[in-house]
Protein backbone atom coordinates (compact mmCIF):
# COMPACT_ATOMS: atom_id res chain seq x y z
CA UNK A 1 0.00 0.00 0.00
CA UNK A 2 1.61 3.27 -1.06
CA UNK A 3 1.46 6.45 1.34
CA UNK A 4 -1.02 9.13 1.03
CA UNK A 5 2.46 11.38 0.25
CA UNK A 6 2.89 9.27 -2.63
CA UNK A 7 -0.14 9.12 -4.05
CA UNK A 8 -0.24 12.86 -4.02
CA UNK A 9 3.14 12.83 -5.97
CA UNK A 10 1.35 10.58 -8.51
CA UNK A 11 -1.87 12.87 -8.80
CA UNK A 12 0.03 15.43 -9.75
CA UNK A 13 -0.04 16.54 -13.84
CA UNK A 14 2.85 15.36 -15.23
CA UNK A 15 5.03 18.53 -16.21
CA UNK A 16 3.95 18.12 -19.78
CA UNK A 17 0.70 19.59 -19.43
CA UNK A 18 2.13 22.28 -17.19
CA UNK A 19 3.80 23.32 -20.10
CA UNK A 20 0.05 22.48 -22.35
CA UNK A 21 -1.70 24.95 -20.19
CA UNK A 22 1.11 27.65 -20.62
CA UNK A 23 1.74 27.53 -23.99
CA UNK A 24 -2.31 27.41 -24.83
CA UNK A 25 -3.05 30.55 -23.17
CA UNK A 26 0.15 32.31 -24.42
CA UNK A 27 -1.04 30.94 -28.26
CA UNK A 28 -4.51 31.92 -27.87
CA UNK A 29 -3.61 35.72 -26.25
CA UNK A 30 -2.59 36.18 -29.73
CA UNK A 31 -5.55 37.26 -30.65
CA UNK A 32 -6.54 39.16 -27.64
CA UNK A 33 -2.55 41.03 -28.40
CA UNK A 34 -3.41 41.37 -32.39
CA UNK A 35 -6.74 43.69 -31.76
CA UNK A 36 -4.83 45.58 -28.74
CA UNK A 37 -1.83 46.22 -31.23
CA UNK A 38 -4.36 46.33 -34.14
CA UNK A 39 -6.06 49.77 -31.74
CA UNK A 40 -2.78 50.74 -30.73
CA UNK A 41 -1.14 51.02 -34.17
CA UNK A 42 -4.21 52.84 -35.72
CA UNK A 43 -4.14 55.31 -32.60
CA UNK A 44 -0.49 55.97 -32.64
CA UNK A 45 -0.87 56.86 -36.61
CA UNK A 46 -3.28 58.51 -35.79
CA UNK A 47 -2.42 60.57 -33.17
CA UNK A 48 -0.56 63.58 -34.92
CA UNK A 49 -3.80 64.56 -36.75
CA UNK A 50 -5.75 64.39 -33.84
CA UNK A 51 -3.14 66.19 -31.65
CA UNK A 52 -2.78 68.97 -34.35
CA UNK A 53 -6.09 69.59 -35.76
CA UNK A 54 -8.54 68.32 -33.43
CA UNK A 55 -11.40 66.14 -33.19
CA UNK A 56 -13.76 68.92 -33.72
CA UNK A 57 -12.51 69.62 -37.81
CA UNK A 58 -13.20 66.38 -38.67
CA UNK A 59 -16.87 67.03 -37.86
CA UNK A 60 -17.30 70.77 -39.00
CA UNK A 61 -15.16 70.96 -42.18
CA UNK A 62 -16.59 71.25 -44.98
CA UNK A 63 -14.33 69.27 -47.27
CA UNK A 64 -11.71 66.93 -47.72
CA UNK A 65 -8.74 68.68 -48.66
CA UNK A 66 -5.98 67.13 -46.43
CA UNK A 67 -2.82 69.29 -47.45
CA UNK A 68 -4.85 72.45 -47.66
CA UNK A 69 -5.65 71.52 -43.87
CA UNK A 70 -9.67 70.90 -44.18
CA UNK A 71 -10.33 67.73 -43.11
CA UNK A 72 -14.41 67.19 -43.57
CA UNK A 73 -15.58 63.68 -43.15
CA UNK A 74 -19.31 63.90 -43.15
CA UNK A 75 -19.78 63.92 -47.10
CA UNK A 76 -17.87 60.99 -47.02
CA UNK A 77 -19.55 59.36 -44.25
CA UNK A 78 -22.94 60.73 -45.42
CA UNK A 79 -21.97 58.32 -48.68
CA UNK A 80 -21.25 55.37 -46.84
CA UNK A 81 -24.34 55.67 -44.89
CA UNK A 82 -26.56 56.22 -47.15
CA UNK A 83 -25.06 53.53 -49.26
CA UNK A 84 -25.16 50.69 -46.71
CA UNK A 85 -28.33 52.17 -45.72
CA UNK A 86 -29.92 51.70 -49.37
CA UNK A 87 -28.39 48.45 -49.94
CA UNK A 88 -29.98 47.13 -47.00
CA UNK A 89 -33.52 48.08 -48.42
CA UNK A 90 -32.94 46.67 -51.37
CA UNK A 91 -31.06 43.73 -50.18
CA UNK A 92 -33.25 43.00 -47.05
CA UNK A 93 -37.14 42.40 -48.41
CA UNK A 94 -35.31 39.76 -51.18
CA UNK A 95 -33.23 38.45 -48.41
CA UNK A 96 -35.83 37.25 -45.92
CA UNK A 97 -37.96 36.57 -48.75
CA UNK A 98 -35.74 33.93 -50.46
CA UNK A 99 -35.06 32.28 -46.51
CA UNK A 100 -38.58 31.77 -46.17
CA UNK A 101 -39.14 30.35 -50.07
CA UNK A 102 -35.86 28.01 -48.47
CA UNK A 103 -37.63 26.96 -44.88
CA UNK A 104 -40.98 26.48 -45.93
CA UNK A 105 -42.24 27.12 -49.80
CA UNK A 106 -39.87 23.93 -50.47
CA UNK A 107 -38.65 20.71 -50.25
CA UNK A 108 -35.51 19.83 -48.28
CA UNK A 109 -33.44 18.71 -51.31
CA UNK A 110 -34.19 22.26 -53.24
CA UNK A 111 -33.81 24.02 -49.93
CA UNK A 112 -30.12 22.81 -49.45
CA UNK A 113 -29.21 23.26 -53.05
CA UNK A 114 -30.28 27.01 -52.71
CA UNK A 115 -28.03 27.34 -49.56
CA UNK A 116 -25.41 25.86 -51.08
CA UNK A 117 -26.28 28.49 -54.08
CA UNK A 118 -26.15 31.04 -51.59
CA UNK A 119 -22.97 29.58 -49.67
CA UNK A 120 -20.98 30.39 -53.82
CA UNK A 121 -23.30 33.72 -53.85
CA UNK A 122 -21.59 34.92 -50.23
CA UNK A 123 -17.81 33.12 -51.36
CA UNK A 124 -17.69 35.44 -54.54
CA UNK A 125 -14.90 38.23 -53.45
CA UNK A 126 -15.27 42.04 -53.31
CA UNK A 127 -13.10 42.54 -56.07
CA UNK A 128 -15.14 40.19 -58.59
CA UNK A 129 -18.74 42.64 -57.66
CA UNK A 130 -16.35 45.69 -58.18
CA UNK A 131 -15.28 44.43 -61.24
CA UNK A 132 -18.81 42.94 -62.52
CA UNK A 133 -20.23 46.23 -61.29
CA UNK A 134 -17.47 48.69 -63.25
CA UNK A 135 -17.90 46.63 -66.43
CA UNK A 136 -21.67 46.03 -66.68
CA UNK A 137 -23.50 48.21 -64.65
CA UNK A 138 -22.28 51.25 -64.74
CA UNK A 139 -22.55 51.32 -68.71
CA UNK A 140 -25.62 50.40 -68.24
CA UNK A 141 -27.20 53.41 -65.98
CA UNK A 142 -24.72 55.74 -67.75
CA UNK A 143 -26.79 55.06 -70.83
CA UNK A 144 -29.54 57.27 -68.82
CA UNK A 145 -28.28 58.95 -66.44
CA UNK A 146 -24.26 59.99 -66.86
CA UNK A 147 -21.44 59.73 -65.73
CA UNK A 148 -23.15 56.27 -64.61
CA UNK A 149 -20.63 55.20 -61.33
CA UNK A 150 -22.93 56.86 -58.55
CA UNK A 151 -24.66 56.34 -55.10
CA UNK A 152 -27.06 54.16 -57.18
CA UNK A 153 -24.73 51.95 -58.71
CA UNK A 154 -22.82 51.21 -55.27
CA UNK A 155 -25.83 50.44 -53.45
CA UNK A 156 -26.90 47.96 -56.02
CA UNK A 157 -23.21 46.46 -56.06
CA UNK A 158 -23.51 46.27 -51.94
CA UNK A 159 -26.82 44.91 -52.11
CA UNK A 160 -25.81 42.19 -53.90
CA UNK A 161 -23.04 41.78 -51.87
CA UNK A 162 -24.97 40.99 -48.62
CA UNK A 163 -27.96 39.21 -50.00
CA UNK A 164 -26.37 36.10 -49.18
CA UNK A 165 -25.59 36.81 -45.58
CA UNK A 166 -28.75 38.51 -44.91
CA UNK A 167 -30.81 35.19 -46.60
CA UNK A 168 -28.30 32.86 -44.94
CA UNK A 169 -28.60 34.22 -41.26
CA UNK A 170 -32.25 34.97 -41.68
CA UNK A 171 -32.74 31.11 -42.75
CA UNK A 172 -30.60 30.13 -39.38
CA UNK A 173 -33.42 31.90 -37.71
CA UNK A 174 -36.63 30.74 -39.46
CA UNK A 175 -35.03 27.37 -38.87
CA UNK A 176 -34.41 28.08 -34.78
CA UNK A 177 -38.27 29.12 -34.55
CA UNK A 178 -39.50 25.62 -31.99
CA UNK A 179 -41.60 23.20 -34.27
CA UNK A 180 -44.47 23.04 -31.65
CA UNK A 181 -45.04 27.08 -32.39
CA UNK A 182 -45.65 26.10 -36.11
CA UNK A 183 -47.30 22.90 -35.50
CA UNK A 184 -49.62 24.45 -32.90
CA UNK A 185 -50.63 27.78 -36.11
CA UNK A 186 -51.49 24.45 -38.26
CA UNK A 187 -53.78 22.86 -35.14
CA UNK A 188 -55.26 26.44 -35.38
CA UNK A 189 -55.86 25.99 -38.90
CA UNK A 190 -53.71 28.73 -40.12
CA UNK A 191 -52.86 29.37 -43.65
CA UNK A 192 -49.22 28.32 -44.85
CA UNK A 193 -48.87 33.00 -45.75
CA UNK A 194 -50.48 33.63 -42.28
CA UNK A 195 -48.32 31.09 -40.09
CA UNK A 196 -45.31 33.05 -41.95
CA UNK A 197 -46.35 36.27 -41.22
CA UNK A 198 -47.61 35.96 -37.61
CA UNK A 199 -46.18 33.31 -36.24
CA UNK A 200 -42.30 32.04 -37.77
CA UNK A 201 -41.36 35.98 -38.61
CA UNK A 202 -42.67 37.30 -35.40
CA UNK A 203 -40.59 34.57 -33.09
CA UNK A 204 -37.54 34.72 -35.81
CA UNK A 205 -37.04 38.70 -35.68
CA UNK A 206 -34.28 39.45 -32.99
CA UNK A 207 -32.34 36.70 -35.14
CA UNK A 208 -33.13 38.55 -38.63
CA UNK A 209 -32.51 41.89 -36.97
CA UNK A 210 -28.79 40.59 -35.99
CA UNK A 211 -28.40 39.36 -39.22
CA UNK A 212 -29.19 42.87 -40.67
CA UNK A 213 -27.29 44.41 -38.38
CA UNK A 214 -24.60 42.41 -39.08
CA UNK A 215 -24.64 42.93 -42.78
CA UNK A 216 -25.29 46.51 -42.33
CA UNK A 217 -21.31 46.17 -40.86
CA UNK A 218 -20.23 45.01 -43.94
CA UNK A 219 -22.08 47.17 -46.29
CA UNK A 220 -19.90 50.23 -44.25
CA UNK A 221 -16.48 48.49 -44.26
CA UNK A 222 -16.39 47.49 -47.99
CA UNK A 223 -13.79 48.94 -49.49
CA UNK A 224 -13.14 47.47 -53.50
CA UNK A 225 -16.57 47.51 -54.60
CA UNK A 226 -17.64 51.23 -53.63
CA UNK A 227 -13.88 52.11 -54.88
CA UNK A 228 -14.94 50.37 -58.76
CA UNK A 229 -18.10 51.61 -58.85
CA UNK A 230 -19.21 54.67 -57.09
CA UNK A 231 -17.07 57.18 -58.65
CA UNK A 232 -15.02 58.20 -55.89
CA UNK A 233 -15.72 62.17 -56.19
CA UNK A 234 -16.34 63.82 -52.57
CA UNK A 235 -19.65 65.57 -52.12
CA UNK A 236 -22.65 65.06 -50.51
CA UNK A 237 -24.80 63.60 -53.00
CA UNK A 238 -28.01 65.64 -54.00
CA UNK A 239 -29.19 62.70 -55.96
CA UNK A 240 -28.88 58.57 -56.38
CA UNK A 241 -27.16 59.46 -59.63
CA UNK A 242 -24.44 61.84 -58.08
CA UNK A 243 -20.71 60.30 -57.61
CA UNK A 244 -20.06 59.80 -54.13
CA UNK A 245 -16.54 58.64 -52.04
CA UNK A 246 -16.63 56.11 -48.87
CA UNK A 247 -14.59 56.28 -45.95
CA UNK A 248 -13.36 52.95 -46.65
CA UNK A 249 -12.79 53.91 -50.68
CA UNK A 250 -11.13 57.22 -49.50
CA UNK A 251 -8.43 55.50 -47.57
CA UNK A 252 -7.70 52.84 -50.58
CA UNK A 253 -7.48 55.78 -52.85
CA UNK A 254 -5.04 58.09 -50.87
CA UNK A 255 -2.94 55.49 -49.13
CA UNK A 256 -0.82 55.25 -52.19
CA UNK A 257 0.29 59.01 -52.15
CA UNK A 258 -0.33 60.01 -48.31
CA UNK A 259 2.48 61.72 -46.43
CA UNK A 260 2.87 63.11 -43.11
CA UNK A 261 -0.37 64.58 -41.75
CA UNK A 262 -2.46 63.60 -45.06
CA UNK A 263 -1.06 60.39 -43.97
CA UNK A 264 -2.06 60.55 -40.39
CA UNK A 265 -5.57 60.76 -40.94
CA UNK A 266 -6.20 58.64 -43.24
CA UNK A 267 -5.66 56.66 -40.88
CA UNK A 268 -7.87 58.28 -38.34
CA UNK A 269 -10.48 57.17 -40.94
CA UNK A 270 -9.87 53.88 -40.20
CA UNK A 271 -10.26 54.50 -36.59
CA UNK A 272 -14.18 55.93 -37.56
CA UNK A 273 -14.75 52.81 -39.24
CA UNK A 274 -13.36 50.94 -36.69
CA UNK A 275 -15.87 52.28 -35.06
CA UNK A 276 -18.78 52.54 -36.42
CA UNK A 277 -18.20 48.35 -37.56
CA UNK A 278 -17.72 47.60 -34.24
CA UNK A 279 -20.56 49.24 -32.46
CA UNK A 280 -22.78 47.08 -35.18
CA UNK A 281 -21.12 44.18 -34.16
CA UNK A 282 -22.12 44.81 -31.00
CA UNK A 283 -25.81 45.56 -31.49
CA UNK A 284 -25.99 42.58 -33.54
CA UNK A 285 -24.82 40.50 -30.74
CA UNK A 286 -27.12 41.92 -27.82
CA UNK A 287 -29.97 41.09 -30.24
CA UNK A 288 -28.70 37.65 -30.58
CA UNK A 289 -28.49 37.43 -26.68
CA UNK A 290 -31.83 38.63 -26.60
CA UNK A 291 -33.11 35.70 -28.28
CA UNK A 292 -31.64 33.21 -25.75
CA UNK A 293 -33.36 34.99 -23.30
CA UNK A 294 -36.81 35.47 -25.50
CA UNK A 295 -39.41 32.96 -23.95
CA UNK A 296 -41.49 33.47 -26.97
CA UNK B 1 -58.47 33.81 -50.54
CA UNK B 2 -58.04 37.94 -50.50
CA UNK B 3 -55.91 39.31 -53.66
CA UNK B 4 -53.43 40.20 -51.34
CA UNK B 5 -53.02 36.83 -49.48
CA UNK B 6 -52.23 35.49 -52.83
CA UNK B 7 -49.18 38.49 -53.74
CA UNK B 8 -47.61 37.00 -50.88
CA UNK B 9 -47.56 34.09 -51.64
CA UNK B 10 -45.81 34.55 -54.84
CA UNK B 11 -43.11 37.13 -53.33
CA UNK B 12 -41.51 34.41 -51.82
CA UNK B 13 -40.70 32.46 -54.51
CA UNK B 14 -40.07 35.75 -56.79
CA UNK B 15 -37.47 36.95 -53.89
CA UNK B 16 -35.51 33.53 -54.34
CA UNK B 17 -36.16 33.76 -57.92
CA UNK B 18 -34.32 37.15 -58.03
CA UNK B 19 -31.32 35.79 -56.09
CA UNK B 20 -31.03 32.98 -58.05
CA UNK B 21 -30.89 35.22 -61.30
CA UNK B 22 -28.63 38.18 -59.76
CA UNK B 23 -26.04 34.89 -59.12
CA UNK B 24 -26.01 34.17 -62.89
CA UNK B 25 -26.13 38.14 -63.55
CA UNK B 26 -22.70 37.93 -62.03
CA UNK B 27 -20.95 34.94 -62.90
CA UNK B 28 -22.32 34.74 -66.31
CA UNK B 29 -20.39 37.56 -68.03
CA UNK B 30 -17.30 36.49 -66.53
CA UNK B 31 -17.93 32.60 -67.40
CA UNK B 32 -18.20 33.71 -70.93
CA UNK B 33 -15.70 35.87 -71.63
CA UNK B 34 -13.17 34.01 -69.58
CA UNK B 35 -13.91 30.60 -70.89
CA UNK B 36 -12.17 31.72 -74.30
CA UNK B 37 -9.19 33.07 -72.98
CA UNK B 38 -7.92 30.87 -69.91
CA UNK B 39 -5.43 28.35 -72.04
CA UNK B 40 -2.65 26.68 -70.54
CA UNK B 41 -0.04 29.19 -71.83
CA UNK B 42 -2.47 32.31 -69.70
CA UNK B 43 -1.52 30.23 -66.89
CA UNK B 44 2.33 29.33 -67.75
CA UNK B 45 3.36 32.75 -68.96
CA UNK B 46 4.62 36.25 -67.69
CA UNK B 47 2.47 39.21 -67.72
CA UNK B 48 3.24 41.61 -71.00
CA UNK B 49 2.35 45.25 -71.13
CA UNK B 50 1.65 45.41 -67.70
CA UNK B 51 -1.01 42.91 -68.09
CA UNK B 52 -2.83 43.58 -71.30
CA UNK B 53 -1.36 40.12 -72.64
CA UNK B 54 0.72 37.46 -71.46
CA UNK B 55 -0.10 35.37 -68.82
CA UNK B 56 -0.33 35.45 -64.97
CA UNK B 57 2.12 33.03 -63.64
CA UNK B 58 4.10 35.36 -61.69
CA UNK B 59 0.58 36.35 -59.99
CA UNK B 60 -0.39 32.80 -59.12
CA UNK B 61 2.63 32.16 -57.57
CA UNK B 62 2.40 35.17 -55.25
CA UNK B 63 -0.90 34.31 -54.23
CA UNK B 64 0.22 30.89 -53.32
CA UNK B 65 2.87 32.53 -51.15
CA UNK B 66 0.77 34.54 -49.81
CA UNK B 67 -1.41 31.87 -49.04
CA UNK B 68 1.33 29.93 -47.53
CA UNK B 69 2.62 32.32 -45.03
CA UNK B 70 -0.64 33.08 -43.51
CA UNK B 71 -2.03 29.58 -43.12
CA UNK B 72 1.64 29.02 -41.69
CA UNK B 73 1.05 31.82 -39.12
CA UNK B 74 -2.96 31.69 -38.04
CA UNK B 75 -2.91 27.54 -37.93
CA UNK B 76 -0.72 27.09 -34.52
CA UNK B 77 -2.21 30.33 -32.69
CA UNK B 78 -5.50 29.55 -34.13
CA UNK B 79 -5.96 25.88 -33.14
CA UNK B 80 -4.77 27.10 -29.68
CA UNK B 81 -7.73 29.25 -29.31
CA UNK B 82 -9.80 26.75 -30.08
CA UNK B 83 -8.44 23.94 -27.70
CA UNK B 84 -8.26 26.69 -25.28
CA UNK B 85 -12.15 28.37 -25.72
CA UNK B 86 -13.55 24.92 -26.13
CA UNK B 87 -12.09 23.17 -23.12
CA UNK B 88 -13.18 26.57 -21.09
CA UNK B 89 -16.40 27.04 -21.97
CA UNK B 90 -18.10 25.22 -19.26
CA UNK B 91 -15.50 26.88 -17.17
CA UNK B 92 -15.99 30.30 -18.58
CA UNK B 93 -12.82 32.04 -17.58
CA UNK B 94 -11.97 35.49 -18.13
CA UNK B 95 -8.95 34.83 -20.51
CA UNK B 96 -11.40 32.92 -22.62
CA UNK B 97 -14.34 35.33 -22.87
CA UNK B 98 -11.60 38.09 -23.40
CA UNK B 99 -10.51 35.90 -26.15
CA UNK B 100 -13.86 35.09 -27.89
CA UNK B 101 -15.29 38.96 -27.75
CA UNK B 102 -11.66 40.34 -29.34
CA UNK B 103 -11.93 37.21 -31.98
CA UNK B 104 -16.03 38.44 -32.82
CA UNK B 105 -14.23 42.35 -32.62
CA UNK B 106 -11.48 40.92 -35.35
CA UNK B 107 -14.09 39.17 -37.61
CA UNK B 108 -15.95 42.36 -38.03
CA UNK B 109 -12.74 44.90 -38.53
CA UNK B 110 -12.94 45.97 -42.75
CA UNK B 111 -10.13 44.79 -44.39
CA UNK B 112 -8.78 48.26 -45.32
CA UNK B 113 -8.37 48.59 -41.36
CA UNK B 114 -6.24 45.29 -41.79
CA UNK B 115 -4.72 47.03 -44.44
CA UNK B 116 -3.81 49.99 -42.77
CA UNK B 117 -2.64 48.08 -39.71
CA UNK B 118 -0.78 45.85 -42.19
CA UNK B 119 1.21 48.53 -43.84
CA UNK B 120 2.01 50.62 -40.38
CA UNK B 121 3.00 47.28 -38.26
CA UNK B 122 4.68 44.88 -40.39
CA UNK B 123 5.70 47.12 -43.63
CA UNK B 124 7.30 50.08 -41.50
CA UNK B 125 7.14 49.36 -38.19
CA UNK B 126 8.75 45.71 -38.43
CA UNK B 127 10.70 46.87 -41.25
CA UNK B 128 9.51 44.20 -43.69
CA UNK B 129 8.47 46.24 -46.33
CA UNK B 130 6.07 45.86 -48.92
CA UNK B 131 6.44 42.19 -49.27
CA UNK B 132 4.82 38.78 -49.24
CA UNK B 133 5.39 38.32 -46.21
CA UNK B 134 3.75 41.46 -44.21
CA UNK B 135 0.71 40.61 -46.95
CA UNK B 136 0.45 37.47 -45.73
CA UNK B 137 0.80 38.50 -42.06
CA UNK B 138 -1.87 40.45 -42.67
CA UNK B 139 -3.98 37.81 -44.08
CA UNK B 140 -3.16 36.20 -41.24
CA UNK B 141 -4.69 38.19 -38.67
CA UNK B 142 -7.94 38.25 -40.78
CA UNK B 143 -8.35 34.79 -41.53
CA UNK B 144 -7.51 33.63 -37.66
CA UNK B 145 -11.27 34.12 -36.19
CA UNK B 146 -12.81 32.35 -38.88
CA UNK B 147 -9.98 29.87 -38.48
CA UNK B 148 -10.79 29.80 -35.05
CA UNK B 149 -14.65 29.66 -34.75
CA UNK B 150 -14.76 26.54 -37.59
CA UNK B 151 -11.71 24.45 -35.65
CA UNK B 152 -14.00 25.38 -31.96
CA UNK B 153 -16.81 23.80 -33.14
CA UNK B 154 -15.13 20.39 -34.01
CA UNK B 155 -13.42 20.64 -30.26
CA UNK B 156 -16.60 20.73 -28.87
CA UNK B 157 -18.58 18.13 -30.41
CA UNK B 158 -15.59 15.71 -29.32
CA UNK B 159 -18.00 13.29 -26.66
CA UNK B 160 -17.48 14.31 -22.49
CA UNK B 161 -17.30 10.33 -22.84
CA UNK B 162 -13.81 10.43 -24.56
CA UNK B 163 -12.21 12.97 -22.69
CA UNK B 164 -13.48 11.52 -19.21
CA UNK B 165 -12.27 7.66 -20.31
CA UNK B 166 -9.18 9.21 -21.36
CA UNK B 167 -8.51 10.63 -17.92
CA UNK B 168 -10.03 7.38 -16.37
CA UNK B 169 -7.04 5.47 -18.11
CA UNK B 170 -4.37 8.21 -16.71
CA UNK B 171 -3.76 9.53 -19.94
CA UNK B 172 -1.91 13.17 -19.86
CA UNK B 173 -3.67 15.97 -20.91
CA UNK B 174 -1.08 16.48 -24.17
CA UNK B 175 -1.45 12.79 -25.14
CA UNK B 176 -4.93 12.77 -24.41
CA UNK B 177 -4.86 16.46 -26.62
CA UNK B 178 -2.39 14.69 -29.25
CA UNK B 179 -4.17 11.06 -29.62
CA UNK B 180 -8.30 11.61 -28.72
CA UNK B 181 -9.34 15.35 -29.31
CA UNK B 182 -6.95 16.64 -32.44
CA UNK B 183 -8.22 13.35 -34.36
CA UNK B 184 -11.49 13.78 -33.30
CA UNK B 185 -11.77 17.33 -34.28
CA UNK B 186 -9.50 16.77 -37.54
CA UNK B 187 -12.85 17.25 -40.07
CA UNK B 188 -13.86 20.54 -38.98
CA UNK B 189 -9.67 21.91 -38.53
CA UNK B 190 -9.55 20.79 -42.38
CA UNK B 191 -12.87 22.60 -42.70
CA UNK B 192 -11.75 25.79 -41.08
CA UNK B 193 -8.75 25.65 -42.76
CA UNK B 194 -10.42 25.55 -46.67
CA UNK B 195 -12.73 28.54 -45.25
CA UNK B 196 -9.89 30.47 -44.32
CA UNK B 197 -7.89 30.00 -47.92
CA UNK B 198 -10.91 30.90 -49.52
CA UNK B 199 -11.17 34.36 -47.46
CA UNK B 200 -7.65 35.10 -48.16
CA UNK B 201 -7.47 34.41 -51.52
CA UNK B 202 -10.87 36.56 -51.81
CA UNK B 203 -8.95 39.29 -50.07
CA UNK B 204 -7.79 42.53 -51.84
CA UNK B 205 -7.86 45.78 -49.93
CA UNK B 206 -5.75 44.39 -47.13
CA UNK B 207 -2.92 43.38 -49.60
CA UNK B 208 -2.79 46.82 -51.94
CA UNK B 209 -0.56 48.41 -49.33
CA UNK B 210 1.06 45.54 -48.02
CA UNK B 211 1.87 43.22 -50.41
CA UNK B 212 2.39 45.48 -53.25
CA UNK B 213 1.77 45.90 -56.96
CA UNK B 214 4.04 44.57 -58.85
CA UNK B 215 3.42 41.85 -61.25
CA UNK B 216 7.31 40.00 -61.49
CA UNK B 217 8.00 36.76 -60.10
CA UNK B 218 8.87 36.93 -56.43
CA UNK B 219 12.57 35.85 -55.92
CA UNK B 220 11.61 35.47 -52.06
CA UNK B 221 9.40 36.14 -49.39
CA UNK B 222 10.67 39.88 -48.52
CA UNK B 223 9.87 40.23 -52.29
CA UNK B 224 6.76 42.29 -53.59
CA UNK B 225 4.01 40.16 -55.02
CA UNK B 226 0.89 40.70 -56.27
CA UNK B 227 -2.20 38.08 -55.36
CA UNK B 228 -5.10 37.58 -58.30
CA UNK B 229 -8.14 39.87 -56.55
CA UNK B 230 -5.09 43.03 -57.01
CA UNK B 231 -4.75 41.93 -60.55
CA UNK B 232 -8.52 41.71 -61.12
CA UNK B 233 -8.64 45.32 -59.56
CA UNK B 234 -5.57 46.81 -60.95
CA UNK B 235 -5.95 45.64 -64.76
CA UNK B 236 -10.12 46.96 -64.46
CA UNK B 237 -9.35 50.21 -63.06
CA UNK B 238 -5.70 51.27 -63.60
CA UNK B 239 -4.69 49.88 -67.20
CA UNK B 240 -7.41 50.23 -69.92
CA UNK B 241 -7.63 48.34 -72.47
CA UNK B 242 -6.89 44.87 -70.05
CA UNK B 243 -10.60 43.89 -69.73
CA UNK B 244 -9.94 40.39 -71.50
CA UNK B 245 -6.82 39.80 -69.10
CA UNK B 246 -9.39 40.79 -66.53
CA UNK B 247 -12.00 38.54 -66.95
CA UNK B 248 -10.24 35.73 -67.26
CA UNK B 249 -8.51 36.36 -64.39
CA UNK B 250 -11.37 36.86 -62.77
CA UNK B 251 -12.15 33.62 -64.02
CA UNK B 252 -9.44 31.95 -62.33
CA UNK B 253 -10.36 33.34 -59.19
CA UNK B 254 -13.90 32.35 -59.25
CA UNK B 255 -13.15 28.63 -60.20
CA UNK B 256 -10.82 28.08 -57.35
CA UNK B 257 -13.04 29.47 -54.84
CA UNK B 258 -15.41 27.19 -56.25
CA UNK B 259 -13.06 24.49 -55.69
CA UNK B 260 -12.06 25.95 -52.53
CA UNK B 261 -16.10 26.08 -51.42
CA UNK B 262 -16.97 22.83 -53.01
CA UNK B 263 -14.18 20.85 -51.22
CA UNK B 264 -14.96 22.57 -47.89
CA UNK B 265 -18.53 21.49 -48.17
CA UNK B 266 -17.66 17.88 -49.35
CA UNK B 267 -15.42 17.57 -46.22
CA UNK B 268 -18.17 18.85 -44.04
CA UNK B 269 -20.62 16.72 -45.32
CA UNK B 270 -18.47 13.18 -45.82
CA UNK B 271 -15.98 13.36 -43.19
CA UNK B 272 -18.12 15.08 -40.29
CA UNK B 273 -21.45 13.13 -40.49
CA UNK B 274 -19.03 9.68 -41.00
CA UNK B 275 -17.25 11.00 -37.56
CA UNK B 276 -21.15 11.75 -35.69
CA UNK B 277 -22.12 8.24 -37.21
CA UNK B 278 -19.34 6.24 -35.52
CA UNK B 279 -18.71 8.14 -32.61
Amino acid sequence: MTSSKNSTLYLSPPRSDLWLAVGLRLLAATGIALLAIIVWCLLSEAWKVLAQVGVGHFITDSTWHPLEHTFGLAPMALASVASSIGALLLAGPVGIGTAVYCRFYCGPRQSSAMRQLLGVFGGVPSVVFGFWGLTILVPLIADSHPPGASLLTGSLVLAMMILPTVALVSHAALDAVPQAHIAAAHALGMRRGSIVLHVALVSARHGILAGLVMSLGRALGETMAMLMVSGNIVQVPSSVFDSVRSLAANIALEMAYATGIHRSALYACGLVLIAIVTASTLISQRLVQRVSYDPT
Amino acid sequence: MTAAYRLSELAYPFAAACCVGMLALLLGPIFLHGWHTVTWSFLTEDPTHSGRGGGILPILVSTGLLLCVAMAVAVPSGLAAAILLSEETRKCTSLSRTVSTSLDVLAGVPSIVYGLFGNAFFSIYLGLGFSILSGGLTLACMVLPIFVRTAEAGFIAVPDDWRLGAAALGLSKWTTLVRIQLPAAAPSIAVGLVLGIGRALAETAALIFTSGYVDRMPSSLLDSGRSLSVHIYDLSMNIPGAERSAYASAFVLIVLLLIINGSASWLTERLLHRRIVRS
